[in-house]
């Protein structure tokens, strides 16, 4: 009854979902509605429950001092500020004047900037140490990085702005990913759609059932 | 033809004195030594090539390439009055790349005189927008929030979201984010769902993002898409334009600069297109360098 009761929700549910799909007629679109907002509104409880798994897997290694408590107590110190300060300024938190609207530029928009930017330095030093041709594969995909790269930028038309037309850097990026990197990108795109509808399939006929028995935990 | 010409060969002549020069022990070993280099110099020559040309731009040319033509040309048909849903689906660590998107985007809409109906799918996405709202909308075009703009702020749900927005918008984002109702936006009185919007301007910097509007709301709900993204996932869109799922597409900054010299703004994205064409060259010599360390360790014997 346990395994068997989440299978049948799952498997009637998945039907509905992809009738609701083709078919516009109202006795399935009416579920189909239904359960669009159920979704969000489940999903919606899963913040509160992540909130509540950081308080509890964080709050842990706080009180017996464990590895990198501190770290974890600005963690946690600044969800409690970012949630109590939007909570005391209501509504208008968001507004331009507002403390929220101040920590948020200050302090979250300025670090995760900062840690997208870290990014270029990183490339470059890959680039440098990993980027290793060894043999034709990785010597044509150097080739159409190198290109893609150089045409992508300005210094490209820069360069090759008296080229004969069709063969100036920027052009040449372009095709390469019109053309051979669409096709790659394709193929993968049609191989995992695939494969979801087939997952999709096993788990409304029930044949894929992990996912309720808790495996992989 | 001659500039070409004179490329190929310089070209091959580096290439030519590189592979002679390989064959010096001495110079053979001193590449090799390379491998060993210290990443914080490669630290440093980012730093510098970054600095240099934002302190002292080269203002080197930039032009559109044709999917940008393609985005600036889909918001160009737009008529005034024309409703467009602008979803910012991004947060603060793709705001270089994607911010002057959308300040060039509103700005474009604006000059149209559309109705923007702004969302986001990402948590951290409404003050991004609320900022490019003020700054575009309200404070250049004089634009009144509720009637000839809305900002719905952000709701949970991914692709479930985009699939009930389908079904009915104002049933989705009952409040904006400030927590008006809805009902009492004399705009969204006029927006029913997905296929009341002629446009969809999606700011995207990953999941879910454009590749979600697509697959859920494309072709199901007739909706017209142009997309902004980083230029990380652009590749990953080349297969709907292809489709013509997406109608135009700006990938990373340079579709930003692209977008913005269309639009007549010289924009911080215009700015550092200098800084990332120098650390394009920067990270083009790495590679050469650092294979040229590898060859030549290998010739030495030195796995």
């Amino acid at each position: 009854m346990q395994r068997q009761v989440p299978l049948l929700l799952t498997a009637a549910i998945g039907l509905v979902m992809l009738l609701y799909f083709f078919v516009p007629n109202p006795i399935i679109s009416g579920p189909g509605h239904f359960f669009e907002d159920a979704v969000i509104i489940v999903v919606a409880f899963a913040i509160v429950l992540g909130a509540a798994n950081l308080l509890q897997f964080n709050g842990e290694i706080i009180v017996r001092r464990g590895k990198d408590w501190p770290y974890k107590a600005v963690l946690l110190l600044s969800m409690f500020a970012m949630i109590g300060i939007g909570l005391v300024e209501g509504e208008h938190y968001l507004d331009p004047e507002t403390k929220f609207s101040w920590m948020y530029n200050t302090f979250y928009a300025s670090m995760q900037a900062t840690m997208f930017a870290l990014l270029a330095f990183y490339i470059a030093s890959a680039a440098f140490r990993a980027f290793r041709i060894r043999n034709v594969e990785a010597a044509l995909l150097a080739i159409a990085a190198l290109f893609v790269m150089i045409g992508r930028v300005p210094i490209g038309l820069a360069i090759s702005k008296n080229w004969p037309n069709g063969v100036q850097l920027p052009q040449i990026s372009d095709w390469i990913m019109e053309n051979p990197q669409n096709s790659a990108k394709r193929a993968i795109l049609m191989g995992a759609a695939l494969g979801v509808m087939s997952t999709g399939l096993r788990i409304i006929m029930g044949i894929e059932g992990s996912f309720s028995r808790g495996e992989g935990r | 033809m001659a500039s070409l010409i004179v490329f190929l060969v310089v070209l091959a002549v580096v290439a030519g004195i590189l592979a002679f020069l390989l064959r010096v022990p001495a110079v053979a070993a001193w590449f090799a030594r390379l491998r060993g280099l210290d990443r914080r110099w490669i630290f440093v020559a980012v730093w510098v090539l970054v600095m240099i040309p934002l302190l002292f731009p080269l203002k080197l040319p930039i032009a559109p390439t044709a999917r940008a033509v393609e985005y600036y040309e889909e918001i160009e048909k737009l008529k005034p009055g024309d409703i467009v849903l602008l979803s910012a689906d991004y947060d603060p660590a793709s705001g270089p790349e994607l911010g002057p998107m959308l300040r060039s985007s509103l700005t474009q809409l604006c000059r149209h005189k559309v109705k923007i109906v702004g969302d986001c799918l990402w948590p951290g996405g409404p003050p991004l927008l609320e900022q490019g709202f003020n700054q575009v909308a309200r404070d250049q075009f004089h634009y009144q929030y509720g009637v000839d703009y809305v900002n719905l702020g952000f709701k949970e749900g991914r692709e479930a979201v985009i699939l009930a927005m389908g079904n009915s918008i104002p049933g989705t984002f009952a409040s904006d984010f400030r927590g008006t109702p809805v009902t009492q936006l004399p705009l969204m009185n006029k927006v029913t769902n997905l296929s009341s919007v002629k446009l969809l301007v999606n700011i995207s910097a990953g999941y879910p993002g454009t590749k979600e509007w697509v697959q859920q709301a494309s072709r199901r709900f007739n909706l017209k898409i142009i997309s902004g993204c980083t230029a990380v996932s652009a590749p990953e869109y080349y297969a709907y334009l292809q489709s013509n799922q997406l109608l135009g597409l700006l990938g990373g900054m340079a579709g930003a600069a692209e977008y913005e010299k269309m639009t007549g703004i010289t924009g911080s994205a215009t700015k550092g297109m200098d800084a990332q064409s120098s650390v394009h060259l920067l990270i083009m010599l790495c590679i050469l360098m650092g294979n040229l360390a590898h060859w030549a360790a290998r010739r030495q014997g030195e796995r």
